[in-house]
Formats: structure tokens, sequence, C-alpha cells
């Protein structure tokens, strides 16, 4: 479990990333801090709605594919609960078919990018989203 | 004396009252109240027209010239009756049946529906009849004669008059009363009702007359004895083989007579009457017997000497002035000489329309009247034109002959005759090997001798056959004599005749009938003959009166559905106006009935199953043959259609496993195209996020440039890895991959192995693993594509570098081989793979760990597992007690095989 906290500038803003490989953690950390959002990770599936209501982040950013239960059930189960009812949350995925964007936005999903996306597209989406 | 004109009006008042009884019979049977028309004693009664005028008054002529020679012709018939009842019962039951109309009928009926054998038996019946015929003609004439001499007027008619008149009223009734109908069955009530009358009238007679000798001439039974113990009559005995030859003739007359075939089998509506008939017909003989003795003497005694012993029962009487007794003698004469015409007339009549008439008739009329109502009128005229014809014939033998010869002679000619059809019919019945060309055969021979050796000499010479002829023999040729054919000595013509002919005639139909095959047809007919009561009811009633509505509906019901039954039943019972839902089951209503059936199971089995409920139609074996031909092309059918509708059941099956196979494909592509998509996208969304850092950010520090162009390289590689990956797999799984066979050390491989494997650095906070290995049992060639087999060890080795999650972790490598695999073992000491994951570990993608621990798409297992396909061996997961094993597996390199390569 690796939970990494950046500050940026951006007010204090909050962006909680829920995401599994290092190398994309790294890159979205690098570019949303540079933005000035204070950015915290988390890794997995298990545990991750406890991380949401723990750190109540102004947005969440929530990987698709994450090992153990799937960004999708995490979803649901913060839509479910009253806390994260309407909290923002973008949906990234690496599989890019109509079918799981239809299966996020069904499911509450705010957002939904696919992997790989431009820095630009990113930054514009969580700057929308979480203000 | 009794004026003659009053026996004409009392004869003619009889005549009226015969009308009037066939009348009302007739018209009884017609509304369907048979009642006691149908009684075995009405039965009983008309098989009594075997005593005609010639038993009547020639029986105490016979005794007073033979003695008790008269018996045997009572005693035939006795035998018949009493003792072969069982055969007439099968006639009977052949008879109804076939809806037999004569014995003509039965006999081409029963060998193959032979027109020719029909007119043989026609023939011979017509010329056998007609002096019989003629003889009752002269019996009437000759007791109308005795009471014109007694009443001693010369202003009596002669007898040639008396003849035709009696001929003439004879034929009119006949073709009233007897072709009144033309029923199928050829039953005629009103005259069969009317005979009985007559049979009771001249029982009455006989015993009255026979009454009026015993206790009014004579005194009583006890003086008749004496008189008949006294009178040379008792001594008169006839030889043995004339008694044989009577009894044979009339036992076969009473069968193959057409008149007696007539009232026996034709006019029989129930089978059952024969029970009784078999004791009371019998009992009838004997009664018109018991007097004949007494009669016989006391005429003898009494009469003046020279009048004719054949009329001592109508001349007793009226010797001793009996007007009335006369006149009931008289009547009791006549019935029975009308009855015996009548039947025969009808009989005959039958026969000649029906199988030489119509025949012909049919053959000149080119057209198609055969379907019309035509054929009807025809029929009945031919029918008439029969009865008048063979009248003629008769009144114009009485006159060729001039009234001449005793009359108990011309009944036995006649006997002889028609006892030629004896052999053929008894054949018929019971043996199935008779054939037709047997019974032509025979009936032409005896029927020849008979007209031979007794017949033709019974004129005593005529242009028919001269007396030289009789004589010497045809032609001169004295073993050609009539009487005595190759000087067969027997003094008695008939009994010489009888032998002759009907041995002859047995004979020939016997060996013929072995010499020859039935056709088709006969041999089938046969077989319904012989066999009978196998495949026939003996329910008397015919066919629309037996059988009850309500089983009919039931029938009905299960052939073709209970609404449809009902409907149908309704219908009918409207058109007959009944109310409620039974209709009467009529002729009509089961015909249409058998129709409507037919329409769903076929004709034959329609008729087959009405048949059996109403009795009167049996199931024959054409019924059979044709309900199993019908039955066979059902089951055909319905094989037909089943192998149909499993073939197309198999299709659908097959359609339905190649549709769940496609989708699982369609789902397995989907998946594996999702999974390439995600493995791939992964990387180069970090190589496209940094580089776009890297552009886009001024203030980077050299270190933070350095390392995430290093991240860029590194998931190049990774991405360049995967792409490796998927097409050796691709490559591997299209089983299109050529092996190399080339032959190496085990031992080498292995080091090779664990070389490319710990080439790159140990993964971070992770010890080096420990390799065991015993290089001594590693030391063996193998032959195979070294190659890949490697590709499968570092597989393995770098696994375990991986993931073997020990404090110190180790891979022990152990070879082994018999003689035909090679088998090298990785056993790692970490804590192994969970249960569940054991079944996916060689499935693609299926990284059980955290994917950045492996640093892999999740193929490696996958390809080894390919790899050692095509080589013919396999990689499998063991079972350990510790940590993760894996067995990989080869074959074992041949001798021979290597050598050869």
């Amino acid at each position: 479990m690796m939970r990494r906290t950046f500050w940026g500038e951006r007010m204090g803003k909050h962006v909680l990333l829920i995401e599994d490989e290092p190398n994309i953690i790294e890159a979205i950390s690098f570019l949303l801090q540079q933005d000035g959002w204070k950015v915290s990770t988390h890794s997995d599936s298990s545990g991750a709605v406890d991380a949401v209501l723990n750190i109540g982040p102004d947005l969440v950013i929530l990987d698709v594919m994450l090992p153990g239960r799937s960004g999708f059930d995490v979803l649901q189960d913060l839509r479910r609960a009253s806390q994260t009812e309407k909290l923002p949350i973008l949906m990234l995925t690496a599989k890019g078919q109509a079918r799981d964007r239809a299966e996020a936005m069904s499911l509450g999903a705010s957002h939904f990018m696919t992997k790989p996306f431009s820095n630009r597209d990113m930054l514009a989406a969580v700057r929308e989203l979480a203000t | 004396m009794l004026s003659f004109n009053i026996l004409i009006l009392v004869a003619t008042l009889y005549v009226c009252f015969l009308f009037a009884v066939a009348f009302m019979a007739d018209r009884r049977a017609r509304r369907g109240r048979l009642g006691w028309l149908r009684s075995p004693v009405v039965y009983t009664l008309s098989l009594s027209i075997y005593t005609t005028a010639w038993t009547f008054y020639g029986a105490v002529g016979s005794a007073v010239r033979n003695g008790l020679e008269f018996l045997a012709i009572y005693l035939g018939p006795t035998l018949v009756f009493v003792g072969w009842w069982w055969f007439l019962r099968k006639l009977v039951r052949i008879g109804r049946t076939h809806r037999i109309t004569s014995i003509a009928d039965l006999l081409s009926s029963r060998y193959g529906k032979s027109a020719f054998l029909a007119v043989i038996v026609t023939m011979l019946a017509v010329f056998a009849s007609t002096p019989y015929i003629a003889l009752q003609l002269q019996s009437v004439a000759l007791s109308f004669s005795v009471f014109a001499e007694a009443s001693g007027g010369e202003g009596g008619p002669s007898l040639n008059t008396t003849a035709l008149w009696v001929a003439a009223g004879l034929a009119l009734f006949t073709i009233l009363f007897g072709t009144r109908t033309l029923d199928s069955n050829e039953q005629h009530h009103g005259v069969v009702t009317a005979i009985a009358v007559e049979a009771v009238v001249k029982l009455v007679a006989l015993l009255t007359v026979g009454a009026f000798v015993v206790w009014g001439v004579a005194s009583g039974p006890a003086d008749i004895l004496e008189r008949i113990a006294a009178a040379d009559i008792s001594v008169k005995s006839a030889s043995g083989s004339r008694w044989v030859t009577l009894m044979v003739l009339s036992a076969a007359a009473i069968v193959c007579l057409p008149r007696m075939f007539q009232v026996t089998v034709v006019e029989n509506s129930d089978e059952r009457h024969l029970a009784t008939a078999s004791w009371a017909f019998p009992l009838y003989l004997f009664l018109m017997s018991l007097f004949v003795l007494p009669i016989a003497v006391m005429g003898l005694a009494e009469m003046p000497a020279g009048s004719n012993p054949d009329l001592y029962v109508l001349t007793l009487p009226i010797f001793h002035d009996q007007e009335a007794l006369a006149m009931l003698a008289f009547l009791g004469g006549f019935s029975s000489a009308t009855s015996m015409v009548i039947v025969a007339a009808i009989a005959l009549a039958t026969m000649v329309s029906n199988h030489v008439v119509m025949p012909v008739w049919l053959y000149f009329s080119h057209t198609s009247v055969k379907l019309s109502g035509d054929v009807r009128n025809v029929l009945m005229v031919s029918r008439r034109i029969s009865i008048a014809a063979i009248l003629a014939l008769g009144y114009g033998y009485f006159r060729f002959t001039g009234g001449s010869g005793a009359l108990a002679s011309i009944g036995l000619i006649a006997f002889t005759g028609v006892a030629q059809v004896l052999p053929a019919l008894l054949g018929g019945l019971f043996w199935r090997g008779a054939t037709r060309r047997g019974a032509v055969a025979s009936l032409l021979a005896g029927a020849f001798l008979w007209a031979y050796t007794l017949f033709l000499p019974s004129f005593e010479g005529s242009w028919l056959m001269p007396l030289s002829v009789i004589e010497h023999g045809a032609f001169g040729l004295d073993y050609l004599r009539p009487r005595a054919l190759f000087g067969a000595a027997e003094s008695d013509p008939l009994v010489h005749a009888l032998i002759w002919s009907l041995g002859v005639n047995a004979l020939i139909f016997v060996t013929v009938s072995l010499l020859t095959f039935p056709a088709p047809l006969e041999r089938t007919q046969g077989l319904q003959f012989v066999n009978v009561f196998q495949h026939s009811s003996g329910r008397g009633a015919p066919a629309s009166m037996a059988v009850a509505s309500d089983d009919l509906l039931i029938l009905a019901q299960r052939i073709v559905g209970s609404e449809t039954a009902v409907a149908l039943f309704r219908a009918a019972a409207r058109e007959q106006g009944k109310s409620g839902g039974m209709p009467d089951p009529t002729r009509e209503f089961v015909e249409r009935l058998e129709r409507e059936l037919a329409g769903t199971v076929g004709a034959a089995t329609a008729h087959a199953m009405v048949g059996q409920l109403t009795g009167g139609a049996t199931v024959s074996v054409e019924d059979l043959l044709a309900v199993a031909e019908e039955t066979a092309q059902i089951m055909e059918h319905s094989v037909q259609l089943e192998a149909q509708s499993r073939e197309l059941s198999r299709t659908a099956r097959e359609l339905q496993r190649a549709n769940e196979k496609l989708t699982a494909l369609s789902i397995q592509k989907d998946s594996f195209l999702s999974q390439i998509s995600h493995e791939l996208r992964t990387p180069m969304t970090s190589i496209r996020s940094f580089a776009e850092i890297l552009r886009e950010s001024d203030d980077l520090s050299p270190e933070q440039a350095k390392r995430y162009s290093s991240i860029i390289l590194e998931e190049s590689i990774r991405l360049t890895r995967l792409l490796d990956e998927i097409l050796d797999l691709s490559v591997l799984e299209s089983k299109q991959v050529v092996m190399k066979t080339e032959s190496g050390n085990l031992s080498a491989i292995i080091d090779r192995a664990i070389l490319a494997a710990t080439v790159a650095a140990t993964p971070d906070g992770k010890r080096p693993l420990l390799i065991e290995r015993d290089q001594s049992a590693e030391d063996m060639s193998i032959v195979c594509d070294l190659d890949r087999l490697a590709q499968v060890f570092i597989n393995l080795i770098s696994n375990a570098r991986k993931y073997c999650d020990a404090e110190e972790p180790a891979l022990r490598i152990k070879a082994s081989r018999d003689k035909t695999m090679t088998v090298v073992d990785f056993i790692d000491n970490g804590t192994g793979i969970a249960e569940q994951h054991r079944d996916i570990v060689f499935e693609k993608f299926s990284r059980l760990t955290d994917a950045s621990a492996a640093g892999s798409a999740g193929l490696g297992l996958a390809i080894s597992r390919e790899i050692m396909r095509n080589l013919g061996g396999s990689i499998e997961l063991l079972r350990s007690s510790s940590g993760v094993a894996f067995r990989v597996a080869f074959p074992t390199a041949q001798p021979s095989a290597a050598n050869s390569l």
C-alpha cells in the first residue's frame, strides 16, 4: 500500500489518485502538483473507499483495472455512501472500449478518460471537475 | 265323387293362399320385422323341399317295387345332418361370408372366381334338374288325371294341358316372388315362408293318409305289422352295393342339389338354425317315411291289380270315398311338387343369369353401363326369362319323354348328375391344394361319364343315344358299352354309373390338383374357404342389424376424434328423423361411416374394423393384407419422418454447439483484445505523459529529466517485449511454428537458461535466488528445439526470481528420465500458489500478483505451455509440500532417431 502526499498551490484543493502502475502514478502526480493541486495516491482497490472517506478529497481519479476488485466496484461503493454520493470522480481505463465508458457513466462516473491521455486533457478535466 | 271343378277351385284357392303368405312374408321382411320368419323352424321346414313329389308319391311306389330301398333316400340326408352338421356349418359360413348366391358361384369363387367353372356347374345343374322338374309336372298332371278319372268325366283336360297350366302358374309365382328384389344375398323370405307352409301341408297330408290307412282301412298298428311281415316287400331287399350307392347319392344330393343349396346355404339367415335343423330335419324325414310301408302294403292288398303304386297315396282315399282326405293328399303332393319347382327354378335362374346371361350381355355391351343402374334391370329381366325358360325346358322334357318312366329312377339320375360336383366341393372346402384345373377336369369328366352311362341311356334309345350304342357300345366297341364300361360286370346301371363317374371324377380331381399349381387368387380364396372359421364370425344377422350404434360411435370416436364422430352421428340421426344423437345402424349409415373412417385409417382398415363390429362382413385375408400394406406405408412414412426429425435435431444440436463455440471464441477474442489493449496502453500512457512533460516543462532539473527519459525507455522496452510475446504466442498457438530438431546436452541448456534469467539486476529489496542442481544427473543428451526449451527454462527461473517470497529464495532443478520421457522439475521454497489459482496460472495475462512486481504481461507460462505442447511434451504445476513446483517433460531422445539426424 503506497500513500504519498504532495503539496501544490491550488488553494489546498485535494485530488486522490487510485492507480496501480507506479510510472503512471508518478506522471499524474507530477502533472497535477505542477498545476497546484494537492495529490494523494492509493494503489489498490482494497481500502480505496476508506482512503476516500479518510482523506475527503475534492476529486478522485480512479483506474478501472486495479488488482483485486475493479475500479467499477469501488465507484459503486462510493456512489452508495452518502458522503461521496456527489463527489467528482474521474474514471481512467486502459481498455478504452465503448462498453466500459457506458458502464462507468451508468454507475455515476463524473468523467471518463482513456489511457494514454494527453496531459492537457487530463488537467482540463481535473480543473473542470474539482472547481 | 268329388267333381273335377271343385278340385280346380281348391287348387286355385290353395295357390292364392300361398301367394298371400308369400306376399305378407315379403312385406314383413322388407319392413325389417322378420320375427318368426327367421325362426329355425321355418328354416327346417324349408329344407323339406328335399321331399318332392318323388318322395311324397314315389316312396310308396318304390316300397312296392324294391322293398325297403326307399329308406336309403332318407338315411343319406339324415346322416349328413346328424353326423356332418359341421360340414354344413362350414358351407353355410362360407356362403354367408362370401355372399355366395348358388353352388356354381361357390365353386367359381373357391377356384379363383373362374367363370368357366361356373358355366360348367350351371350347365350340369340345368341338365340334371330339367328331368326332375319334368317329374314334378308329371306328378301334378297325373294326380289331376286321377281325379278326372275318378269323377268319371271325360271333359278333364289332357295330361299335357294340365302340365302346361301348372308350369305356367309356377313360372308366374316364381317370377313374382323369386325376383321381387335383387338383394345381394339373394334371400327370398316370401318364397321360403310359402314353402314352409307347403312343408306342413304335405307332412300333415301324408300323416293323415297314413293314419287313415292304419286305423281306417286296416285295424290298427298290430294288423299292419302282421301284413307287412306277410307281404313280400320285406324280402325284396336290395343289394348292399345299391344301398350304399343310394345313401351316398342322397347324401351328396342334400348338399349338391341346386335347390338344396339354395335353401340350406343361400336362404340361411342364421348359422345357429343349423343346430335345430340337424335334429328337426331328420325327424321330419322320419315322419314322412313312417307310413310309407303301411300305405304300400294296404295299397297292394286293396287296390285292383295294375293300378300305379306311385299314386297309392292319392288313390287309396279315393278308393274308400274319402273325398276330403283325397283332397288333402292331392294338396300334399301338389305342395311337394310346386315347392321343389319354385326353389329349383329360382336357384337355376340365379345361376343361369349370373354365370351365363350376364357375362354374355356384358361382353356384347361395350358401353359403360356396367356402372349404371342398367345392370339391375338387365339382371332382373334375365332372371325372369331364365325362370320361364327353365320351366319351359322342364315342360319340354315332360313332353319329349311322354311322361314315361318311373318317378324314382328319374330322381336318381338327377341325383347322380349333381353328385359330380361333390369332389370339387369337398376338396374346395377342406383341401387348400385343390386347383381350378383339377375342378374343371373332374367336373367335365364326371359330367361326361354321367351322361354316357346314365343320363343318355335312360331314354332307352333315342336320337341322342341309339339302342345300338346302349347294347353294343359306341362305335360298336364292346368295352364302351354305357352300362358295362370296360366290361365292368355290374347288373345295376345306377351303381355302375356312380362308381365310374364319381370314381373317375375324384381321381382326376386329385391327380390334376396335385399336378397343377393354384393361381394367386385361387390360393387366397382357397385359404379363406378352407380356414373360413378362422376369419369370420358366425353371427347370423345381416350387417345392418347386428351392430349397436354405441359400438360404432366408440369406434368412430377412437378413429376420428370425439367431436367429429358425435357430429357425424347427429347428422345421420337427423337425416333418419330421429331425435337424440343416435342413428339406426342402417346399411346406408354403416357404409357412410366406413367411408368416413376410411379417410382416416384407409379403406381396408375401416372395412375390417366396421366389419368386426357388424359381424356381417368378416375380415378376409385380402382385408388383412390390405391392412398390413396400409400399416406398412404408414410405418414407412413415420420412419422417414422420424429420421428427418432426428436429422433436424442433430443439425440443430450441431449448430448450437458451433454457435456456443463461436460465442466462446468471440468472447475469448474480445477478452484477449481487451487484455492486449490494456497491456499495450499502460506503458504507452507513461511514455506519452512523460514525453509531454519533458517537452513542455522548462523547469525540470537534469535529474528529473534523466529519470523521466529512463522511464520512457524502460516502458518502451516493456512494450517491445510484450509485442514479441504476443506474436510468439500467436505463432505457437496457430501451430504454424516449425520446431527445430537438434541434439545437445541438457546440462548445457540449463546453464544457458540460468545465465539468461539472472542477467538482469535482482529486483529491489530481494535477495538473489540460490539455484541448486545436480549436474551429473543433468548430463544427458537430448534431441529437441534447444532454443525453445531454453526459453521455457528461462521463464521458469525468472518467475522464481520474481515471485519466490522466501527469506532466502532458492530454486532446486532436478532432472531425470526414463525410456520415453525426460523430466526436469523446478521447485522453489516460497509459499506456493493458492489452490484457487492453480487452474489459471497457464492462462494468458494471468498475473497473480502485483503487475509492477512482475513487470511482464503474464504471457510467460502460456507461451511455455504452447512450446512444450509443440515439442510433444508438457509443463504442469505439481502439488508440492513447499513452494512452487513446475515439471517440464519432453520425449527422451531415441538413439536411432538421434543417429538418423
